[in-house]
Formats: C-alpha cells, sequence, structure tokens
C-alpha cells in the first residue's frame, strides 16, 4: 500500500464514523463537532483528489464560518443531552421502516445503472486558475445567477431583522 | 531510500526545519511576554520585571515554571473532554499556520542540493493561512462554553461573532492584494517584492496597496483578539473571559497561543505587505557574500520586520482605549467591509487602466 491508500482509507474510516457520530450522539454540541471532523476529513479527500482549493474553501466556509455559527445558536440556546426529547418506540419503528424502504429503492436503483470506469483526471485540474476560469468562460451565467441568489437571501435576512426591530420593541421612555 | 514512496533524506530536512520554525516561534513568543511587561512598564513609567536574570530577562521561563507548578483544576459542571481540548486546539491552530511562510530564500548547496526554507509550497498558501485562522475562534469557544460559566460563554460568543465579522473585511481587502499579485502561494507573492526599487515604483505591496494594508492591519488586531479589540477578555464587564475557570497550564495555552498568533500573524503581514525576507540592495550583497550568508541575511530582514511589527502591536495595546462592542461591530461592518470594497474596486479600475495604456 502507498501512502495515498493509507491516506484514503484512514480519511474514509474518519468520515464515516464521525457521520455515524453526527447523527448517533445525544448531546447536540458533540454532533456539531462529529459534523466539523466530517467536513476535515471530506477536505482531505478533496486534497487527494487535487482539488486544493476546494478542499481549503470547504474548510474555511463550512468548518470555518457556518459551524461556528451552528455552535453560536446551540450554546446560546443552551441545548443538552437530557433536554432533547426521547421520541416514542412507535416513531422509532416507523422511522426504521420508512429508511429501509429508501434504501431498497435506492439499491434497485443502482442496480440497474451502468458504472463508467473512472477516468485519471489531470494533476492540476483543481487549482484555483482552472476553477476560475472554467467558471468565468464556460458557467458564467450559472455563476452569476447563483450570485444573485445568494444576494436575495442576504437582502431577505435583513429585511426579516429589520422588520422585529421597528415594530415589536417598545421605545423606552417615550 | 524511500518511505511509502517518500525520499527519507527529505522527510528529515523537513522534519528539522519544522522543528526549527515551532523552537523559534515558541522562543519568541516566550520573550514577546516579556517585551510586553517590559513596553507597558516603558509606557506607564514604571521599570518591569528585573528580578529574575539580567533585566529580568528569565522571567518568561520563571512564569512557565510557576504555571507548570499550579494546581490544576478541571470544574465539577464543566464538560471535560471540551475543556481540555479547548487550550490545545487554540496552541494547535497557532502553530499551523507557520507551515506556509517563507523564511527566507532557496539555499542551494555546493553538490546543487536545493534546501527550501518553507516547510509547505502549497499553491494556495494564503487561503491555507484563512483557513486556520477561521478554525482558530473553535479553541475560545469550545472552552469557554465546556466552563459552564456565564461570563466564559458570554466571552466565547463574543470572540466568535468578531472573528466572523473581521474575517470578511479581512478577505476582501486581501482579495485587492491577490488582483495584484495573481497567485496565492506566498513564496510567489515574496519573489515578485524582490529587492525595494524596480525603477519604477517600490515593489513591496505596502507601497500599491496602503489601504489595503491598513484594513488588514485593523482585521489583523481584531482576530487576534488584542487591544483596542480585546473584548473577548475584557476584564472590566467579564472578569477574565473565556479563560476564567482555567488554571494551570491549560491557561497557559490559551495565554501562550495569543503571543504566536501575534508573531505568525506579524509574519503574515511582514510576506505580504513588507517583502518578506526581500531587503534593499539584496542583489548587490548576494553577489558580494558566501550563499549561507546570504540566506541568513534575509531570515534576519525578515525577522527585523517581525518583531518591529509585534512592537507595534504592543504600542497600541499600550496607548489606545478598548472598543465598545457595539463600536467594534460597527467598525467592522459599516466601516471597514465598505472601505475594503472601494479599496478592490479601485485596485480593479487601476489594474484595467494600466493594462490598457
Amino acid at each position: 500500500m502507498g501512502i495515498y491508500e493509507i491516506l484514503f482509507w484512514l480519511l474514509t474510516i474518519m468520515a464515516i464514523s464521525s457521520a455515524l457520530g453526527v447523527i448517533l450522539s445525544r448531546n447536540p454540541i458533540s454532533s456539531v463537532l462529529f459534523l466539523i471532523v466530517t467536513f476535515f476529513s471530506i477536505s482531505g479527500h478533496y486534497i487527494l483528489l487535487n482539488a486544493q482549493f476546494l478542499a481549503v474553501v470547504n474548510v474555511i466556509v463550512y468548518a470555518g464560518a457556518i459551524m461556528v455559527l451552528f455552535l453560536f445558536v446551540i450554546m446560546l440556546m443552551n441545548l443538552n443531552a437530557d433536554v432533547e426529547p426521547q421520541k416514542g418506540r412507535l416513531l422509532q419503528l416507523a422511522g426504521v421502516i420508512a429508511g429501509g424502504i429508501l434504501f431498497l429503492v435506492v439499491l434497485a436503483a443502482l442496480k440497474s445503472a451502468t458504472v463508467l470506469p473512472l477516468e485519471k483526471a489531470s494533476s492540476d485540474i483543481g487549482l484555483i486558475k482552472n476553477l476560475g476560469r472554467t467558471l468565468f468562460t464556460q458557467f458564467v451565467l450559472p455563476f452569476e445567477v447563483s450570485s444573485v441568489l445568494f444576494l436575495s437571501a442576504m437582502i431577505g435576512a435583513i429585511v426579516i431583522g429589520k422588520k422585529e426591530d421597528t415594530n415589536t420593541i417598545p421605545l423606552k421612555g417615550k | 531510500m524511500l518511505l511509502l514512496g517518500i525520499d527519507i533524506a527529505f522527510l528529515i530536512e523537513k522534519v528539522i526545519l519544522i522543528s526549527v520554525i515551532l523552537m523559534g516561534s515558541l522562543g519568541i513568543a516566550m520573550y514577546s511576554t516579556w517585551a510586553e511587561r517590559k513596553v507597558a512598564a516603558v509606557m506607564q513609567d514604571r521599570i518591569g520585571p528585573a528580578r529574575a536574570g539580567w533585566f529580568g530577562l528569565l522571567q518568561p521561563l520563571a512564569d512557565g515554571i510557576k504555571l507548570f507548578m499550579k494546581e490544576e483544576i478541571i470544574p465539577d459542571r464543566s464538560t471535560r473532554f471540551l475543556f481540555i481540548m479547548g487550550p490545545c486546539l487554540a496552541m494547535l491552530t497557532a502553530c499551523m499556520t507557520s507551515a506556509v511562510v517563507p523564511w527566507g530564500p532557496d539555499y542551494v548547496t555546493a553538490s546543487g542540493h536545493v534546501i527550501s526554507l518553507q516547510v509547505a509550497d502549497i499553491n494556495i498558501g494564503i487561503l491555507f493561512v484563512f483557513g486556520v485562522v477561521s478554525l482558530g475562534v473553535y479553541g475560545v469557544m469550545l472552552g469557554g462554553w465546556a466552563s459552564n460559566n456565564k461570563f466564559s460563554l458570554l466571552s466565547s460568543i463574543r470572540a466568535a461573532s468578531q472573528a466572523i465579522s473581521y474575517e470578511l473585511a479581512m478577505g476582501i481587502s486581501l482579495i485587492a492584494l491577490l488582483m495584484m499579485t495573481g497567485s496565492l502561494s506566498l513564496r510567489e507573492i515574496v519573489a515578485q517584492q524582490h529587492g525595494f526599487w524596480d525603477g519604477h515604483w517600490f515593489t513591496w505591496y505596502f507601497f500599491k496597496q496602503p489601504l489595503g494594508f491598513l484594513i488588514f492591519l485593523v482585521c489583523a488586531f481584531a482576530e487576534l483578539n488584542r487591544a483596542p479589540f480585546d473584548l473577548p477578555e475584557c476584564d472590566s464587564e467579564l472578569n477574565m473571559g473565556y479563560h476564567q475557570e482555567y488554571s494551570s497550564m491549560k491557561l497557559g495555552f490559551y495565554l501562550f497561543s495569543e503571543y504566536i498568533n501575534m508573531f505568525i500573524s506579524s509574519a503574515i503581514i511582514a510576506t505580504l505587505f513588507w517583502g518578506g525576507y526581500n531587503f534593499p540592495f539584496m542583489d548587490k550583497v548576494a553577489a558580494g557574500v558566501h550563499p549561507l550568508l546570504f540566506t541568513l541575511i534575509c531570515v534576519m530582514a525578515l525577522m527585523t520586520k517581525i518583531v518591529c511589527l509585534i512592537l507595534f502591536f504592543m504600542f497600541v495595546r499600550w496607548t489606545l482605549p478598548r472598543f465598545r462592542y457595539d463600536q467594534l461591530m460597527n467598525l467592522g461592518w459599516k466601516g471597514l467591509i465598505p472601505l475594503a470594497l472601494i479599496n478592490m474596486l479601485i485596485t480593479a479600475i487601476a489594474i484595467l487602466w494600466i493594462f490598457k495604456s
């Protein structure tokens, strides 16, 4: 086994076990921490695939910003293992059956699919220069449209935040 | 000799380099604590540490021993694992950034073997720094939350919101710089700042991006949680902040990681804006001295810049009063981010104009 295979298996085991940790742990804080570990191992996979830019952006955006906000909210709400509502037996059984059926459907769909052999990508395909060139030439329209989408989401968030401020909080002393 | 497909000589070279850099940053951080006290003493017309050793030079050692000897207390109602992990993460993220800083030019031995003074030349160097910086906040957040103390929790939430707000302005101010460099690799950026004067204009990016430098510097202060932005540990409101429940060396790790961060961010600022290891008339010096000596002179030039920046961080801490929390947020969101956007626009127009003519 070369270093590539060893790293691949290490990262795979890390990703799957921490992803299981996210759904299995009772404490929301440890769920979030497991999710961060999952993001890290996925970033490791990106690096193995020569997509360094994607790997680092994944760490900056997901592990560095979004997960901090998740942690933030959970800490402020003070959620703990003992606060989490326990599901009834019937609900758990229903969940298992629904999940099992979904798994069956996916399995059946994948069975008939033809799997193409993997192509070895060139070593600089994920570099930021190539990525930027592709985004701004071949995919410029989807790229710009998605940026408008982000802008509208931002404005929406600001509008919701503003409304609360002016209408519901009474001014003191007036 | 190969180990898993990697040359063992290469591995040994890198391990030595990493150890030297780690030891160096720990040593400089150690003496930063001493320098900070001396600077504070000079500013306040005192003598400062003077008992341990000559000029109090053994003071950091004495402090270290004191912290190791103290009783280690883990609060009863804390989340034990995260409580221990907090300072470890803070220390780990503080030490990680040094991997991409080019500490000096390549040294070519007589036999033609090239020794690079950079641990890893990855082509996304700056983004790596950003990634590590954005993770730095976890140490504070986890430690503050796991302590199960209201003051710690408030402080860690402050730290997180401050870090996220100022990362944005920092990133936008860097985009303007990156438009000029056209590369994300720190090695490449330093190579572009070769010498001091290229015949038309200064090569150092400070002279091409003064506004970007200013924004980056202010954001660096905020990211470091240093005065005037030291709200996470502001003693008049939060007692001691996120490390309230910590004692012994775990407290030491938190305090120490701040100084390592200061050293590393000074190194990054020096690399990005002040020419890294370049210095005026370096070509003439390179022609006159032995290559090994030249490499050492380059490293010393970078170190001089770093020390000047660290001293600047200290002068500011003991000169300016602390911001109020709303002032901090206003400065970040309404001051620095629009300014950084304007800077980006000006840079883009300037680049287009220069390319056209």
